[in-house]
């Protein structure tokens, strides 16, 4: 087992060398750098010049365009994180780590709440789904999960945005905080506030992606409700009750652990879309406006920490597979 | 998904092979045989009823052998037919169906009937457009303080932001169904070609990224060794890779290139499916090295076929049933993506049809969120419609495909 999660991690990390170059060739493309779009208004009126521009982006690293100055730049990315230290964030004058640490929490925050929502609902109605197959909570379960799944996220947004904010008033449409009022001497009030404003964007998520969760949920209840060990609870006279919630529940738990292989990357990673309707600092939305600007630092380092993410969640759920159900071998 | 598939066990017979027969149809000839454990809904878990279609499939498989003379007595449902009498028989598949045929003839025959073509500004003029200023604190010498109001009554050249159901204001008054949009685009013709892109371009981006899963999945399932830990690694780094980032630095790429705005939809999406071409190799590897232990083709093998046509004939279609459910709901994220990259800006020109687009004009516009709902809902709920359709279609066609499935 410990060899096997070495191998793995040894190669992890292969991987995430090749992912970081390519990434990193591929930010370098781009034509319109940082300094340029900064410096574009100042180098039209021509009070920069050309000669000045260039010391700038030498300053920056991005004056070398050609194969080796895009190698030797690479290297300094790879040097200084390996070391822990991403670099500085062009547009947000910060380390990108702590702007990432800054930002991730709220996007986590309400990815949190969304998945708990998800899960407490879709569960229960995906193993209800399966145990009344075809029956009348089966259709309408899996249509409703369809039309979730089939929500483009800008969509289902506005549409939440238009109804509850506008209409009937109910949530405010956008940010994460109240600024017109001074929260300096009432945590509880600000703390509720907050979670006021996520209200909407945490249903958005959960519409969206409840679907899959209640799709998967009754898929395994039913390979479940197929095997032998079920009939001969049953043949051993248990309720139904105790069948499905001790027997089957237990078992259909096990592939969900695999779906923690995308729900690591998407608790931390932020929702680049969502976050931009709803106007919330999270992750996505910083993300979003670098990748807007070519603010080289902070793209890799962003894009980098979802691969690594990415990476952790598979191997995680990997490892959990074989915990959680003993017949999994390794192979290889 | 992929757990579930390696339970199926094709029984290929020896005629199918040598007629080179779809070998498909294997996959689901099993259909009565091995599952037959628990039918939970009646109590009697063994109960003797077998139903018609078992009957059949059972009855194919001793028909495949003369000296059983089974064939008489019970009829015989090809596999494709009983795949199909199976789709039918879901009433979601159906809807889906139906919805996909309405949509397509909509985008594609539609335009034919709707007197707007795309691009098409309504230039017949508005009747009256009505806006007003609002300046606070105004104060004048004494210092007392205004708030002024300032109206304006503007005589629009471009028939905008047009009622539903209203006609242009020209010689030949045509309707607008939906009304027009802001810029004067009548919206119902505009959702018609927005389907025409979607519905073409998610077509395109499926069938290029699963040729190409199909063709790399095939080669590292069935060379294995070094190929497969080429073919394999590059899926392992490319799913590693988040999209929607990349796809947003290729759009500013292809921005500062100076790219056709025409083309670039098609450029990213070109992009897409070099990206999502992985689910698809994963998928047909997976199976393949299934497959491969099989007896059937250890007597492909014994026969001397070249490993193309081993691939090709008798490994590939094997893999079809998986495939076909997986391009038909591949289908749907496509247009969801292709939504998303034209309401991020980086689909069509600003003038062009594309249901993203329509969406995305009610963002940080509050006039077009609120009052305007024709210029932004009906286009999301095409969205939702077509995406739904093919879901429906897909969700049918697994289950129909599934051999284990009783219903």
């Amino acid at each position: 087992m410990a060899k096997y999660i070495l191998k793995r991690v040894l190669y992890s990390i292969l991987i995430l060398f090749i992912v970081s170059i390519l990434l990193y060739v591929l930010v370098r493309c781009l034509p319109m750098d940082y300094v340029e779009q900064k410096f574009l208004s100042q180098a039209q009126q021509g009070t920069i010049n050309a000669e000045e521009l260039y010391r700038i982006k030498e300053l920056y690293g991005l004056a070398d365009n050609s194969f080796l100055g895009i190698l030797r730049g690479y290297w300094n990315w790879l040097t200084s994180a390996l070391g822990g230290d991403l670099g500085t964030s062009f547009l947000y004058n910060q380390p990108v780590t702590t702007v990432i640490a800054d930002h991730m929490w709220t996007s986590f925050g309400i990815a949190i709440a969304a998945y708990i929502l998800q899960f407490a609902i879709a569960i229960p109605l995906g193993i209800k789904a399966a145990t009344r197959q075809y029956g009348a909570i089966d259709y309408t379960t899996t249509v409703f999960a369809m039309i979730g799944i089939s929500f483009p996220s800008f969509f289902i947004a506005i549409l939440l945005i238009k109804v509850f904010s506008f209409q009937l008033g109910w949530f405010p449409s956008q940010g994460i905080l109240d600024a017109t009022i001074d929260w300096a001497g009432d945590p509880v009030g600000k703390f509720g506030n907050q979670m006021w404003h996520i209200v909407l964007p945490m249903l958005a998520i959960t519409i969206i992606s409840i679907g899959g969760l209640m799709r998967h949920t009754r898929t395994n209840t039913l390979e479940v409700l197929n095997q032998d060990f079920i009939r001969t609870a049953r043949a051993k006279g248990l309720s139904e009750r105790t069948v499905v919630y001790k027997h089957v529940f237990r078992n259909t738990m096990v592939p969900l652990v695999t779906m923690i292989a995308g729900i690591v990357p998407s608790l931390f990673g932020g929702m680049m879309i969502l976050e931009q309707v709803f106007a919330l600092p999270g992750i996505g939305q910083i993300a979003y406006n670098a990748l807007k600007q070519g603010d080289i630092p902070f793209i890799m380092g962003y894009n980098m920490f979802i691969a690594i993410l990415t990476v952790l969640g598979t191997l995680l759920s990997d490892i959990l597979y074989m915990v959680v159900d003993p017949r999994i071998k390794i192979s290889r | 998904m992929e757990e579930k598939s390696k339970k199926q066990e094709p029984m290929p017979s020896a005629e199918a092979l040598e007629a080179n027969g779809a070998p498909m149809s294997e996959g689901i000839e099993e259909n009565g045989a091995p599952m037959s454990a628990i039918t939970e809904t009646d109590g009697a878990p063994m109960s003797e009823a077998v139903n018609e279609e078992e009957n059949a499939t059972a009855a194919e498989e001793e028909a495949a052998v003369p000296e059983l003379s089974a064939a008489d007595r019970v009829r015989i449902i090809s596999p494709l037919r009983l795949v199909l009498k199976r789709f039918f028989r879901s009433k979601l598949s159906v809807i889906g169906l139906t919805m996909f045929v309405v949509l397509l003839l909509f985008s594609f025959v539609g335009p034919l009937f709707v007197g707007w073509s795309e691009g098409e500004v309504d230039a017949s003029g508005t009747g009256i457009s009505y806006s007003y200023r609002r300046m606070e604190g105004i104060r004048d010498d004494e210092g007392n303080s205004y708030t002024i109001y300032a109206d304006d009554i503007v005589k629009s050249d471009i028939n905008n932001h047009a009622m539903p159901f209203s006609w242009s204001h020209e010689e030949n008054a045509r309707l607008h169904v939906l009304g027009t949009d802001k810029n004067g685009h009548d919206i119902f013709a505009y959702l018609m070609y927005g389907g025409r892109l979607s519905l073409t371009l998610s077509f395109l981006v499926v069938i290029i990224y699963s040729l190409i899963g199909i063709v790399l999945g095939g080669l590292a399932g069935y060379f294995g060794k070094w190929v497969d830990m080429i073919i394999m690694r590059i899926v392992d780094i490319l799913s590693c890779i988040p999209s929607l980032p990349i796809l947003l630095i290729l759009g500013a790429i292809l921005e500062s290139l100076k790219v056709d705005q025409n083309l670039r939809i098609y450029y990213m999406m070109g992009f897409l499916a070099l990206l999502s071409w992985t689910g698809v190799a994963r998928l047909v590897r997976g199976q393949i090295l299934f497959l491969r232990e099989q007896e059937y083709i250890v007597a492909a093998e014994a026969l001397g076929l070249s490993p193309l046509r081993k691939i090709f004939r008798h490994l590939v279609p094997n893999v079809m049933p998986q495939l076909i459910v997986s391009m038909t709901l591949g289908l749907g994220s496509m247009i969801l993506y292709e939504a998303t990259l034209s309401f991020l800006g980086l689909g069509v020109p600003p003038d062009a049809a594309s249901w993203g687009q329509m969406v995305q004009s009610a963002v940080g516009d509050t006039a077009i969120l609120n009052y305007y709902v024709e210029c932004w809902l009906p286009a999301g709920i095409m969205i939702i419609l077509a995406v739904l359709a093919f879901n429906f279609i897909g969700d049918g066609l697994r289950d129909a495909l599934d051999p284990k499935m009783k219903r």
